[in-house]
């Protein structure tokens, strides 16, 4: 009973809505242009602080105010991660923005790139500042080519302005920002794989520690960031920390991006003030498409735990309120599967894409994502037996915790959430030798 | 190599430092793949070459990035992303409908050498499943039966 009036009170005190912080060009007419971008106050952020030479400590204790929490899926406090980058060191820093997103399901980087690239570029022109650093790289994911290309034109427009090179405004402050692509391979999202991609090598991720901070790109000092969170900054700068932790709740500061994907009628990207009830964000959406019902959800990635629907209806959506009912925001890409998705077929489908994107140096993930592929595969096909249920289990827990990186937990994840939350649904086509749906 | 390709890569040895020119080497197998239709065993020598990398070294970066072709593909390859995101939203219609007209299978070229059909993962832009792009560089989203059929007959 408490519960109930608890849920009621804390609905009826959610007033969130969707907010533009890092997409707040999208609405304009030519939204990625330097010159929309100025229109709304852009690049003031960099001019104040390289013209008043603010002390930098300053600044990331406004980001630690702000709770920014990096957006490419751990949540590690950005402010934090900044203050790890040795500031006195003698020699090239690099800074890298990570837009090489290939879960499935993330498509919201592509979006501020195509949107409001140069807020992006500000953003980085800050990091840049404040870590020391002289190089910047943004590593675009080898399929959305031509965001790639646009994003060069970003970075030209920049530079014409005045805004990267060497003596930027006259400050004495040198900064190079360049373009880089993937070229098909979803591990190189992962950080050490991507500095070792951008060394000119294959992506396999690198024992940790050292951590990039440490020993990055070319043994260098390096600090990666995803593209979202990078983009928040410039924001934060204008308006302080804690106004943008107000968009938020405690603990989960600011706006977020969900990609919604999936059984919605009207899929897209939603930036959110973080607290939003997920009912809302549906709502928003379009809710489910063809008047079906909600059968699940992945609320930020599949590196992220299935949740049903009675339980996801009613979740808040910020880092506290998915960690309640199991889940977690990752990269807010949210899958949403109505009630005629096959249980089977979708993670049947999720494990192939993990053992196709093992880089294949630990055994337990190279080898774990191909059994685990093939067992659902033969319950797909209607060849496994109700064993092969709790061997899947076996198989996925011992790859969990016993990589170099975490793409083998990513693995694991859909096969323990999947089987826990439907486990009658793997029974009765296990049984049956097909889908009951 | 003709000029024009090693000043398209030049341009992309310019990101890295003067003693890192193994940095440039996806870009520069990318310059190559989108000239040539797909890597040979020379083009890779070639780019071993330029970057003063064994070629050993290139192939494993050749044979590891998805988008690279060390076969023909013909003269588009139509890559069609089935991850989860496009499944939902019914890629398998297009793919069949894909196979059936084009009568080749994953992998497979068209006897006229036209058409190369390719599985793909997620590409990063699930709010526009079903979806595909073009020689890795056209992409084209919210796809039907008719969408598809138009965009055949578009592709000379
Ligand atoms: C397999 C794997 C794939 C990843 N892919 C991405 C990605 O596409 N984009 C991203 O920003 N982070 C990705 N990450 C997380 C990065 O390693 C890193 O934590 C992140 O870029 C840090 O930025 P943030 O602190 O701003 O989130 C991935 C991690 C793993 C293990
Ligand atoms: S966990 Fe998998 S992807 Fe990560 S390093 Fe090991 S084999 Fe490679």
């Amino acid at each position: 009973m408490n519960d109930v009036v608890d849920k009621n009170i804390q609905l009826e005190n959610n007033n969130k809505q969707l907010f533009n912080i890092c997409l707040r060009t999208s609405s304009l007419k030519n939204p990625g242009s330097i010159k929309t971008y100025q229109s709304i106050g852009g690049y003031e952020q960099i001019k104040r602080i390289l013209k008043n030479n603010i002390d930098p400590q300053q600044l990331i204790d406004e980001i630690k105010i702000s709770g920014l929490r990096g957006r490419g899926g751990a949540g590690f406090p950005t402010g934090v991660k900044w203050s790890f980058m040795p500031r006195d060191y003698d020699g090239t820093k690099y800074i890298v923005c990570n837009s090489d997103e290939g879960e499935p399901g993330t498509f919201k980087d592509r979006d501020i790139i195509r949107y409001n690239p140069h807020q992006l570029i500000e953003g980085m022109i800050i990091g840049a500042y404040i870590m020391n650093a002289q190089v910047g790289f943004n590593y675009i994911h080898g399929e959305i080519w031509e965001e790639y290309v646009s994003f060069e034109k970003a970075i030209e427009d920049a530079r014409k302005a005045g805004f990267l090179g060497n003596n930027i405004l006259g400050s004495g402050f040198d900064f190079e920002l360049h373009a880089v692509h993937g070229y098909g391979a979803y591990i190189c999202g992962e950080e050490t794989a991507l500095i070792e991609s951008i060394e000119g090598k294959k992506g396999q991720p690198r024992y940790k520690p050292p951590f990039p901070a440490t020993y990055g790109i070319y043994g260098k000092p390096t600090n990666v960031n995803n593209t979202e969170t990078y983009a928040s900054i410039p924001w934060i700068i204008e308006h302080g920390g804690q106004e943008f932790m107000n968009h938020g709740v405690p603990n989960s500061g600011g706006t977020k991006i969900f990609s919604v994907s999936g059984h919605v009628e009207k899929p897209g990207n939603y930036e959110i003030q973080l607290g939003m009830p997920f009912r809302q964000l549906l709502a928003e959406a379009g809710g489910v498409w063809k008047n079906r019902r909600l059968k699940a959800v992945i609320p930020g990635g599949p590196s992220t735990p299935v949740v049903p629907a009675n339980i996801i209806m009613d979740a808040t959506l910020d880092y506290d309120g998915l960690a309640q009912i199991g889940s977690s925001v990752g990269a807010g890409s949210m899958i949403v599967m109505d009630e005629s998705t096959c249980m089977v077929q979708a993670l049947r489908r999720l494990s192939y894409f993990f053992y196709e994107e093992s880089c294949g140096q630990c055994t337990p993930c190279r080898e774990g994502t191909g059994w685990v592929y093939r067992i659902v595969d033969r319950i797909f096909k209607g060849q496994a037996t109700l064993a092969d249920l709790d061997l899947l289990t076996d198989v996925s827990k011992k790859i969990s915790g016993r990589t170099i990186c975490a793409l083998g937990d990513a693995a694991a994840t859909p096969v323990l959430s999947f089987i826990k939350h439907f486990r009658s649904e793997f029974e009765n086509f296990i049984k049956h030798g097909k889908s009951l749906n | 190599m003709n000029l024009k390709l090693k000043k398209l890569i030049d341009k992309e040895l310019k990101k890295y430092p003067s003693d890192k020119k193994q940095s440039a080497v996806i870009a520069a197998l990318a310059i190559m793949q989108n000239d040539r239709g797909w890597l040979s065993k020379e083009d890779i020598s070639e780019v071993a070459l330029y970057l003063d990398m064994p070629e050993i070294a290139v192939l494993e970066v050749a044979t590891f990035y998805n988008m690279f072709d060390l076969k023909s593909v013909g003269k588009y390859k139509l890559s069609i992303c089935t991850n989860i995101s496009c499944m939902l939203r019914q890629a398998d219609h297009i793919v069949n409908h894909l196979k059936e007209k084009l009568q080749i299978d994953f992998n497979e070229v068209t006897k006229d050498g036209k058409f190369c059909l390719k599985e793909s993962e997620c590409m990063g832009a699930c709010g526009g499943a079903p979806l595909l792009t073009v020689n890795n560089q056209k992409m084209h989203e919210n796809l039907n039966i008719d969408k598809v059929d138009q965009l055949l007959k578009e592709l000379k």
